[in-house]
């Protein structure tokens, strides 16, 4: 038997063209490695932020009110406008693209009081005095251990570079997602499932930044608020 | 065969709210876990296991993974893991830079409190 005789027995394999060997578009295909890449991004600033973190003096100045309680409050928003995400999908793979839009619709409005809540902590911690590259004076005074090392002046930099970053994807993602809102009955189902894919991976990086950056930095004892007066 | 795979959504309404339900309690452990006195290696390890158990959840219910071919799992998930994981090949050297740094006894930069 030749070799072309058996090969024309085959049945078409998902490999050989022709057909979707993960059985997604093009499109959704870009979007997952456009997340891959992202989550690269976010995973080296987070090592960075570690590196820096476990080679210096790091201060945890975040009270209770309102760091903690605005960020979890955050954390709520990012987690419930994850959820609408998915009752919006949901709603268009059944082709009921009015329902689709409104969840949608309750997706932006959460993820912009996400944004809101976030940018009133970032003038809570201008306010006190902190820079990307100075601390307040009452953290020094109060971070500053025994021996005399101070706290590294690196906290601010870390901090507004990754969650400015995230906040501009969280931006990005409600600018994405209006689009897709107003164009929702021309668009295939498949392009709201993309749109939706990388609004959870905008909630899925901050499961690792609200830990790591918030709980991590917890002021247990109050002890910057008592510096501060 | 089509251009475009036809429109599929496994899952119910039900379920995503129950993972939603699952990962507020999740976080509201990590909260609880902030103000509990431990040692902070060891507090590290259990918030980056409960962001990981997270993170899963997201990828595999709110993104759909669970429910697309095993070979765009294996395509995107081994790259990804294998990736960070080689991140933390520098990781041990914040130690040792830990241990070199000359010690600074001067006071870093602070700026001005509007309290003062």
């Amino acid at each position: 038997m030749s070799t072309e005789a058996r090969a024309s027995t085959f049945p078409a394999a998902d490999w050989d063209g022709g057909v979707l060997p993960y059985h997604v578009g093009h499109r959704k295909l870009g979007m997952w490695l456009f997340i891959i890449s992202d989550s690269l991004t976010f995973s080296a600033l987070l090592m960075g932020y570690a590196y820096l973190r476990a080679s210096n003096n790091w201060p945890t100045p975040f009270p209770f009110s309102p760091s903690i309680i605005f960020s979890s409050v955050m954390t709520f928003c990012l987690l419930s406008s994850s959820l609408t995400m998915v009752f919006g999908v949901s709603a268009s793979s059944r082709g009921n693209r009015a329902a689709a839009r409104k969840w949608i619709l309750a997706t932006i409005l959460l993820g912009l009081t996400f944004v809101v809540l976030h940018l009133f902590e970032w003038k809570h911690l201008i306010d006190e005095g902190l820079r990307p590259f100075f601390l307040p004076k009452h953290w020094v005074e109060v971070f500053t251990t025994a021996d005399g090392t101070p706290p590294s002046p690196l906290f601010g930099a870390t901090f507004f570079a990754i969650t400015g970053l995230h906040m501009f994807h969280v931006l990005t993602g409600a600018l994405y997602l209006a689009v897709v809102a107003a164009r929702v009955k021309k668009l295939k189902h498949e392009d709201v499932e993309i749109s939706g894919l990388y609004w959870h991976f905008v909630d899925l990086v901050w499961m690792f930044v609200f830990p790591l950056i918030y709980i991590m930095s917890v002021d247990v004892g109050g002890v910057t608020k008592l510096a501060s007066g | 065969m089509s251009a475009y795979p036809e429109a599929h959504f496994a899952g119910s309404n039900r379920l995503f709210s129950t993972i939603w339900i699952f990962l507020l309690l999740l976080t509201g452990v990590e909260i609880f876990l902030g103000y509990k006195p431990m040692p902070i290696h060891f507090m590290l390890t259990i918030l980056l296991g409960l962001s990981v158990i997270k993170a899963a959840l997201i990828v595999a219910y709110f993104m759909h993974l669970k429910f697309e071919r095993l070979s765009l799992i294996l395509t995107l998930v081994p790259a990804l893991v294998i990736c960070i994981c080689l991140f933390f090949v520098f990781f041990p050297d914040s130690f040792r830079s830990s241990g070199l740094r000359y010690k600074i006894k001067e006071p870093p930069p602070v700026t001005k409190s509007d309290k003062e």
